[in-house]
């Protein structure tokens, strides 16, 4: 697959902090690439220098070979993590007016139909809900058919199923041929929608793979987690190195028989133990040493 | 390009029409300035007596007497003929020559009247030495004197506030942000907020403009197309300063503050409310660098002389050059961010 968006070197300075620190990547054409990391690791700046609004210290952004120049400002759908909207105007108004800002557009009408801005469609945009405006703010970046579409952290602040609602949407994109680079605080999300993760931390990238081939490379156990009653902490963190998160104790082990053997050993009662594989969550946690969402 | 200004034209124009209180302001603040003057100060004139009088030996005698009169402001006059239109308007009751004790006053002026009474009271011991010399003239009644410094004044604040506070605002709510990842260029942006506010400030201004005529009826001897002219030129203008204003800045409050700070000693130093005739002479120096001064001028001189387009050229000078800088340096120095 040819590469759409190349990074090379990309630094940004804010004063005495390095806020991007020498990165670099490839985006395939078609691919979903997602950018993680804890807050301040640098992910809205990289994704702003790469949409052309930030400019960069040092290294260089190539789309298509080219630097960022009006055929990517043409052909880039881009949805920032809050955007006002001029006001007073409707939002069919808005969409218009984007609309005549490029030469390619899609329809208002069909993008209404897919996005489910009908019912709001003539309502000024102040008086938009949070899901409302979020589905806006999608169906804008995509009106002029972007080969390219930026999403930085889409579904922040958004109820469990309007994220899914959206994850749909931004399948159906993926779908139709779009790369997409996206932010995310939720590894849930990262990876359900993700070809390609890159982890960033301190303003550096430190991990970057398929989601299933960065979970093959850094781990080969699995989780034991049992309640944290059921389990007193001398002898979790003595016997079995666990690892107390919220109410469990996650054990990880290599060997699930012989753990459980020597668990039933000390009496530990197995009623509410659960196996599960390791997941970014615990890989982010790995590679960072920080809660996610903190 | 035009499709995109186009389209930030129309949003911009729905925008401004929409918000009712902004609209309301800009309409309804001029008519009921020139409503008050009209009724309130109809014929009277606000002022105190004004006397021009050329430069000449004061120091002694019934001249010195009569400068010594209190509550009458002596302006100094360079010479007679250039200032004796102003005898004729009303706009100094007297003109006086004390080198050859010859006054000019305007048999119609009832202040004229008064200080003549003073002057010839200074002179009771030689009053044959005085040579009254009668000018004619309308009186200039003070509504047709303000009308075109009122209009000016409500074109500034459109266009200082409605482009650099709007362009502000826009900033720092990321509407620029977000405009600014679009293939919008910042001249495409910046066109479109210029072309939609002139014409909606040209168009309210107009309408302001007739209706007042309709009910007061002032006096205009001058072209209306150079009228036209010279409020659409200054429109551009204050415009332009407004952008310079808005090229940075990132928060209402300190756009607010210099915003204020250029409006408010425009609106009391550019001769608005009160003729700058007999202002301290660095006062009036400082009064020709702001614009509202050049274009309530060149409207005064057209509709109250009926100045034809020469007379008024270099005022059009003025405001087109300095327009044409303030462009560029707001262009240059603009930040989406």
């Amino acid at each position: 697959m040819p590469v759409i968006l190349q990074v090379s070197n990309l630094v940004k300075r804010f004063g005495q902090l390095t806020a991007v620190n020498d990165i670099s990547f490839e985006i395939y054409q078609g691919s979903c690439f997602g950018l993680l990391g804890p807050n301040g690791a640098g992910k809205t700046t990289t994704i702003e220098m790469m949409e052309g609004i930030k400019t960069p210290d040092a290294g260089t952004i190539r789309y298509q070979g080219e630097a960022l120049g009006q055929q990517f400002r043409n052909e880039a759908g881009i949805m920032f993590q809050t955007t006002a909207l001029q006001e007073f105007i409707t939002v069919r108004e808005i969409m218009v007016q984007f609309s005549r800002f490029y030469p390619n557009t899609s329809s208002i009408d069909e993008l209404a139909e897919r996005y489910a801005l009908h019912e709001f469609l003539n309502q000024d945009t102040r008086k938009l809900s949070g899901g409302q405006k979020q589905r806006l703010l999608l169906a804008m970046a995509l009106i002029n058919k972007p080969k390219i579409l930026f999403l930085d952290e889409p579904t922040t602040g958004l109820d469990p199923q309007s994220r899914r609602n959206l994850w749909k949407q931004v399948q159906l994109v993926k779908e139709q041929g779009a790369t997409i680079l996206l932010t995310t605080h939720y590894m849930e999300e990262a990876y359900e929608l993700c070809d390609e993760i890159a982890i960033m931390d301190h303003g550096r990238i430190i991990a970057h793979d398929a989601p299933d081939a960065l979970l093959a490379a850094h781990f080969d156990d699995v989780v034991v987690q049992i309640h944290a009653k059921d389990i007193p902490r001398e002898i979790g963190e003595k016997e079995f190195q666990a690892i107390y998160r919220n109410d469990s104790a996650h054990i990880l082990t290599g060997d699930v028989n012989k753990t459980i053997e020597h668990l039933l050993h000390f009496d530990i009662p197995l009623d509410r133990l659960r196996i599960r594989a390791r997941d970014l969550e615990d890989l982010f946690l790995e590679l960072t040493g920080k809660e996610l969402r903190a | 390009m035009w499709n995109r200004i186009y389209a930030l034209f129309v949003a911009r124009n729905l925008e401004f029409i929409r918000d009712r209180s902004a609209l309301a302001w800009s309409v309804l603040l001029p008519i009921l300035i020139i409503f008050v003057f009209a009724f309130a100060f109809t014929d009277e004139n606000p002022e105190k007596f004004k006397v021009g009088v050329i430069p000449g030996d004061t120091s002694e005698g019934a001249a010195a007497a009569f400068k010594q009169t209190r509550f009458i402001n002596f302006i100094d006059f360079d010479e007679v003929e250039t200032n004796l239109f102003k005898v004729e308007r009303h706009q100094v009751d007297m003109l006086f020559d004390p080198n050859t004790s010859r006054y000019w006053i305007n048999q119609t002026s009832p202040n004229g009247y008064i200080v003549e009474k003073l002057l010839v009271a200074a002179y009771a011991d030689s009053p044959e030495s005085l040579q009254q010399i009668l000018v004619e003239g309308d009186e200039i009644r003070y509504i047709d004197w303000v009308i075109p410094g009122v209009i000016a004044m409500n074109i500034m604040w459109g266009a200082l506030f409605g482009i650099g506070y709007v362009i502000v605002r826009y900033r720092k709510f990321g509407v620029l942000k977000r405009l600014r990842a679009t293939p919008v260029t910042a001249m495409e942006f910046l066109s479109a907020q210029i072309l939609s506010r002139l014409w909606l400030l040209v168009a309210v201004n107009t309408v302001i403009f007739i209706c007042m005529d309709y009910f007061v009826g002032f006096r205009m001897l001058g072209s209306y197309f150079n009228l036209f002219l010279v409020f659409t030129l200054g429109c551009i203008n204050l415009i332009c300063c407004g952008l310079v204003v808005a090229a940075r800045i990132s928060t209402e409050e300190v756009a607010n503050g210099v915003l204020n700070l250029l409006s408010w000693p425009m609106m009391f130093l550019s001769g608005v409310w009160f003729s700058l005739e007999g202002a301290h002479p660095w006062m009036q120096k400082f009064a020709l660098i702001l614009p509202l001064t050049h274009v309530t001028e060149a409207a005064r001189e057209i509709m109250i002389d009926g100045a034809g387009i020469v007379q008024i050229s270099d005022h059009l000078l003025v405001l087109g050059v300095s327009a044409v800088i303030l462009l560029i340096v707001g262009a240059r120095i603009f930040q989406w961010e």
